[in-house]
């Protein structure tokens, strides 16, 4: 075991790989050793640090300094004026969007980004190597497997998290407790663990982030709820889009058989628990627990009707508890901390801490785990550093396709389950997405149907054939030929493919429409009557027009690919709307800015 | 796995493989590395704190760099920070005192009086 | 597409894959994973082995296939070029990305090029929301993009 003055952590989540991050932890080993110091410094691949924005993001301990936006030309830099002569890259340090004063930050705990947040689920992530179980266990990994083993019986372990209040991640928000003891409590001598890692909303990776960054973590918990349910088999229903996630996981399973932590007689104590993975393949529908059970069963993946619920009739016709990623993230400190300890964090109903992926039109995009309540004012704008350019605020979507938005009059909610719901969206998986001026409500709304439509199974008619409608619906809209008569329609058709959808897919797909519907009202209305796009976003409704002080110097007549704009040399020119395609080249290059589009 | 003595071992050696990254608090080590304790011989005293520090297991220390400390006449210079206790200073070290400064002062909690900055000075 | 994927070599792996997935419980998935990732699609010919081995009916095989995206019965081309849909991606706009590809090289989405040299899907979240919009094309990701990078990028794999 080898003893190190320094860690230089890289970030190896899919956000600062995909903006070269492997490529810097190469260099720095190089670097290093071409300077002798590979035996003083470390260099350690970690999971996600949620600031994706910023990537690639190494943090060097054990002064703790955050470098983002590192390059390649930066390592050589960083390896011999801070790892060999000690003196900090301060021009290459993370600056703090969020803070006005831009003051450099030369710790990452000091970051505005960081500082409202509380790592629960994320804990490890961005501070161990997942692919090194032995940094798992140096961070009380597989004490809580022990404890339960040893110390508790099942009906204890399922009591603790009743006790909890633990509500699923995933997006319903059961109770995981009361989920856990129905499963224990039906008959059968098989009985499976599964984990729903088939995260399929867009634009929220908190799952991925924790399966990358953090793999034992949901092995431990899954050995802990098999524990208490009665079950000696677990799957890990993972989708195949994220490759780094399935080989970390792969990694970790293989290291917990080696060590005996997965096998047969687990700690001596004669229990016994394999685990395996299965790939999705690329279908929404799949994130669905019945449709889950029916891929994991080699079968197309369609919803089946409830009840019976998985914990009494689930994979291979057995009883089976099938909780998301998330939630498993946490279990096994809820184990080692106790139940108090989670029902101190969050709000009554809603206890513990939430990840979110915080995307869209904001400064930091990112990973942020927040204790339940804290309001949504302050994760977009002390934690997300608010809305880039200066835009105003729109919206934010949260819960995805299934989700709906907030506006600016929720901005002081608190988060949790209950008051999303109430204010017309839904908790989600966690995906948050800011919309700014520039967004059209309208076309927002249709993106998430296309997506529905896309990927309704095409089992039940409210959903197969209503989520269709609607679309066409938007569509007609967003092309500028629709009336007010098509918004009672839509709301209608909203309302039954609710009431009448077989699975949670088809029941919350109308919810982004029905939230728009509310909330913005004015810009269907501006659609249908005054065929306008108020954010300029839907090109059949656009015009682009010259407006006064045109100085005919015919440079936007030049660039016109379809030759709609005519006029005198010094004179006015004019755009023939019947030709122009709203291309928008001409923009950019009127001399005196005076060509726009309404 | 057959035990929790087991899992408990393990997780003894791996801590001190990521010790730097927890906030935990101890006895810190910290060798001038600007260009004149470099030259004056500063790296092998680093290695040999470090080294020293690994046979044997400490765990609540933290062996680390700055830059220059100042008194570049006085190279190598090595800084123990001791909770609770005043900073004490070691100059012109080399790799057998820095071996002495780990038995004695961090281990036993003597500090090496005579290789101190004070006894230097004198 | 001339190239012949449906080798003798190709057919034998696939043996023994199903060999391997035979006694596990719902063996399907992970065969036709692999299948996919042996052959780059899974045609006909490839189902009716699988069907024949596993002994499952053909038409539950081709149900299955047609089902899940990452499946398709046709190879993909040698370049595939992904722009991510995901809602943090389309807001910052990457349906301006898809338009663009489609324009330099002729392919829309779901497509492939007469060359089998491009391919064209919109995929969904990669979960590099922090570069978005995002394209990949194979193995390469391409982040942070406006509309002008995108001929630069197509250039590199026309040649």
């Amino acid at each position: 075991m080898d003893f190190y003055r320094a860690h230089v952590l890289v970030c190896g989540g899919t956000g600062c790989t995909s903006s070269g991050s492997l490529t810097i932890e190469e260099m720095f080993n190089t670097a290093l050793k071409a300077r002798g110091l590979e035996k003083e410094v470390k260099v350690v691949r970690t999971g996600c640090f949620g600031l994706c924005e910023a990537g690639p993001i190494c943090i060097v301990y054990p002064e703790g300094s955050f470098y983002s936006h590192v390059k390649m030309a930066d390592v050589e830099r960083i390896v011999e004026e801070h790892l060999l002569k000690g003196r900090i890259v301060k021009d290459l340090l993370y600056v703090d969007h969020a803070n006005e004063a831009r003051d450099i930050t030369t710790s990452i705990s000091e970051v505005n980004f960081y500082k409202k947040q509380k790592r629960v689920a994320l804990k490890n992530c961005g501070v161990i190597n997942p692919e090194v179980i032995e940094e798992y266990i140096a961070f009380d990994g597989y004490q809580a497997l022990g404890k339960v083993l040893t110390e508790m019986t099942p009906q204890d372990v399922i009591d603790v998290i009743k006790k909890s209040g633990l509500r699923g991640r995933g997006g319903g928000g059961f109770p995981t407790g009361l989920k856990w003891e129905f499963a224990s409590k039906s008959e059968g001598d098989i009985k499976y663990v599964a984990c729903n890692a088939d995260e399929g909303d867009p634009g929220a990776f908190m799952d991925r982030s924790v399966l990358e960054g953090d793999p034992h973590a949901v092995i431990e918990a899954m050995a802990i709820a098999a524990y208490a349910i009665g079950a000696k088999k677990g799957y890990v229903y993972i989708r195949a889009e994220y490759p780094i996630a399935v080989k970390r996981l792969g990694i970790a399973i293989a290291q917990a058989k080696e060590m005996g932590l997965l096998g047969t007689d687990i700690f001596g104590t004669g229990f016994e628990f394999d685990l395996e993975i299965r790939l999705g393949a690329g279908a929404f529908v799949c994130g669905e627990e019945t449709a889950l059970i029916a891929s994991i069963e080699g079968e197309r993946g369609m919803p089946r009707p409830k009840p019976p619920f998985p914990a009494v009739k689930g994979i291979f016709g057995k009883p089976t508890i099938i909780n998301n990623v998330e939630t498993y993230a946490v279990i096994a400190q809820i184990i080692l901390n106790g139940a108090d300890w989670f029902t101190s964090m969050g709000t009554e109903r809603s206890p513990g801490t939430k990840v979110f992926a915080l995307g869209g039109k904001i400064n930091n995009t990112g990973l942020v785990e927040i204790p339940m309540g804290t309001t949504l004012r302050e994760v977009i704008y002390d934690i997300g550093g608010g809305i880039p350019g200066g835009k105003e605020f729109k919206a934010v979507q949260t819960g995805g396709p299934s989700g709906g938005c907030i506006t600016k009059q929720h901005l002081d909610t608190p988060i949790d389950f209950d008051n999303l719901t109430a204010i017309g969206s839904m908790m989600g998986s966690g995906g948050m997405i800011v919309v700014d001026e520039d967004n059209c409500m309208v076309d927002f709304a249709r993106f998430f149907l296309d997506f529905t439509v896309d990927e309704s199974c095409g089992k039940c008619v409210p959903c197969r054939e209503g989520t269709k409608r609607m679309l066409e619906i938007l569509e007609k809209i967003t092309s500028g030929k629709g009336t007010l008569e098509d918004l009672d329609t839509l709301e209608q058709l909203a309302y039954s493919i609710k009431d009448s959808a077989l699975c949670g897919l088809g029941q919350t797909a109308p919810n982004p429409v029905l939230s728009t519907l509310r909330y913005f009202r004015d810009e269907y209305v501006a659609h249908v009557v005054d065929k306008k796009c108020p954010a300029g976003v839907c090109q059949d409704l656009l015009q682009i027009v010259i407006g006064d002080g045109c100085i005919g110097c015919t440079a936007c007549a030049r660039v016109c690919p379809v030759g709609a704009i005519t006029g005198e040399v010094k004179g006015q020119h004019v755009i023939d709307q019947s030709k122009c395609i709203k291309c928008g080249a001409c923009i950019p290059k009127c001399p005196k800015k005076v060509i726009y589009k309404q | 796995m057959k035990s929790l003595a087991e899992l408990a071992k393990i997780r003894e050696e791996a801590l001190k493989r990521v010790d730097l990254r927890t906030d935990r608090k101890g006895t810190r080590i910290v060798v001038g590395m600007a260009t004149c304790g470099i030259s004056a011989g500063a790296r092998p005293v680093l290695t040999a704190l470090l080294d020293e520090a690994q046979k044997r297991g400490l765990k609540e220390v933290e062996i680390t760099q700055t830059g220059c400390i100042g008194v570049c006449r006085l190279e190598p210079i090595v800084e123990v920070y001791s909770e609770g206790q005043e900073k004490v200073t070691y100059v012109e070290m080399t790799e057998e005192k820095a071996r002495r400064v780990i038995a004695e002062h961090i281990v036993n909690g003597n500090v090496v009086t005579e290789y101190t900055i004070g006894a230097a000075d004198k | 597409m001339a190239k012949n994927f449906l080798t003798a070599e190709n057919f034998a792996k696939l043996e023994s894959v199903i060999e391997a997935h035979k006694d596990m419980q719902g063996p399907l998935m992970p065969v036709l994973h692999e299948a996919q990732h042996i052959f780059g699609a899974i045609p006909m010919a490839v189902q009716k082995v699988i069907s024949e081995k596993l002994n499952v009916p053909l038409a539950e095989i081709y149900g299955v296939v047609t089902f899940y995206s990452q499946f398709t019965l046709e190879p993909k081309g040698d370049f595939l070029i992904s722009v991510c849909l995901g809602t943090a991606c389309y807001v910052k706009g990457s349906q301006k990305l898809i338009d663009k590809v489609t324009e330099l090289t002729g392919v829309s989405v779901g497509t492939t090029s007469a060359d089998g040299k491009f391919s064209l899907e919109a995929t969904r979240c990669i979960g590099a929301c922090g570069l978005a919009p995002v394209m990949t094309v194979n193995d390469d990701v391409y982040g942070r993009l406006v509309v002008d990078d995108v001929p630069g990028i197509i250039a590199k794999y026309q040649g």
